[in-house]
């Protein structure tokens, strides 16, 4: 009686294994090919959960010696240049975000040892915001911020 | 054939490398103005900087970023002639990469 219990138990187990595996598979092709490649902090929707995700946390200290480099108009929001420098000492990563957009996280770089803080891109911004730079060190998490005003299509905003 | 350009320049100790890539950088939340179907989403995720073998830096990116994508970063110590390696790798599992020497 047990042992029946037990086989039904099993094999039960056994399936749903299987069914994950399965769907587990499904989910990694194409779209997780980069292990690294974080998905949860990419399609979170709100910066605080964006950060957790992306560096363990959401605690940043406010640092003028993040300087972000981006017009104070954008004419084209789907062409924003924007350039992110510190003097900081041991920053391991540097994170772009512009906090109205949909999926807020934009790009994020991880600094080798070699690397000096400085980096260079341009961006899509859906509508006037704040673009947020947050630069981790060993031990804390320090960003600025940025308005960056929208004008899409020359339509004045 | 590879679509990467990139432009490497040793100035007082520090390198700057400059890329442009060729990509349409899809965020997935675009409509297509004929059909009005959603266009799935088709950008680069991660992005290798090598220089020597060593991963100088290394870009992860949504569909956040410009199409045809510009990057530049710096790193210290390098040498005219040093190589420099640039690899990127999209959601559909595309992947280019270049080589250029820094000058």
């Amino acid at each position: 009686m047990i042992d029946a219990k037990r086989r039904i138990l099993l094999k039960g187990s056994l399936a749903a294994g299987t069914v994950g595996v399965a769907v587990g598979a499904g989910l990694l092709s194409p779209r997780m090919v980069l292990a690294s490649w974080n998905e949860a902090a990419f399609h979170a929707k709100d910066l605080p959960a964006a950060l957790t995700s992306l560096m363990g946390s959401d605690a940043t200290e406010t640092s003028d010696t993040i300087k972000i480099k981006a017009p104070d108009i954008a004419e084209n929001g789907a062409v924003v240049p924007v350039t992110v420098e510190t003097d900081m000492e041991g920053v391991k990563s540097i994170a772009i975000v512009a906090d109205q957009n949909q999926t807020p996280l934009i790009a994020s770089f991880d600094l080798g040892e070699s690397a000096l803080p400085f980096v260079s891109t341009r961006i899509k911004m859906a509508k006037t915001s704040n673009v947020v730079a947050v630069v981790q060190t060993a031990d804390k998490l320090y960003s600025n911020a940025k308005e960056v005003k929208v004008t899409i299509g020359g339509c004045g905003g | 054939m590879s679509d990467i350009k990139i432009r490497a320049k040793l100035k007082d100790g520090e390198t700057e490398v400059k890329c442009l890539m060729s990509h349409p950088m899809e965020t997935g939340l675009r409509k297509d103005s004929k059909t009005g179907e959603l266009v799935p989403a088709h950008f680069i995720q991660e992005v290798v900087c090598k220089s020597k073998d060593q991963v100088v830096m290394t870009a992860n990116w949504s569909g956040g970023v410009s199409k045809n994508p510009y990057l530049a970063f710096k790193f210290a110590g390098g040498a005219a002639g040093d190589p420099i390696e640039v690899t990127w790798t999209d959601n559909m599992g595309e992947t280019q990469s270049a080589t250029s020497e820094i000058s």
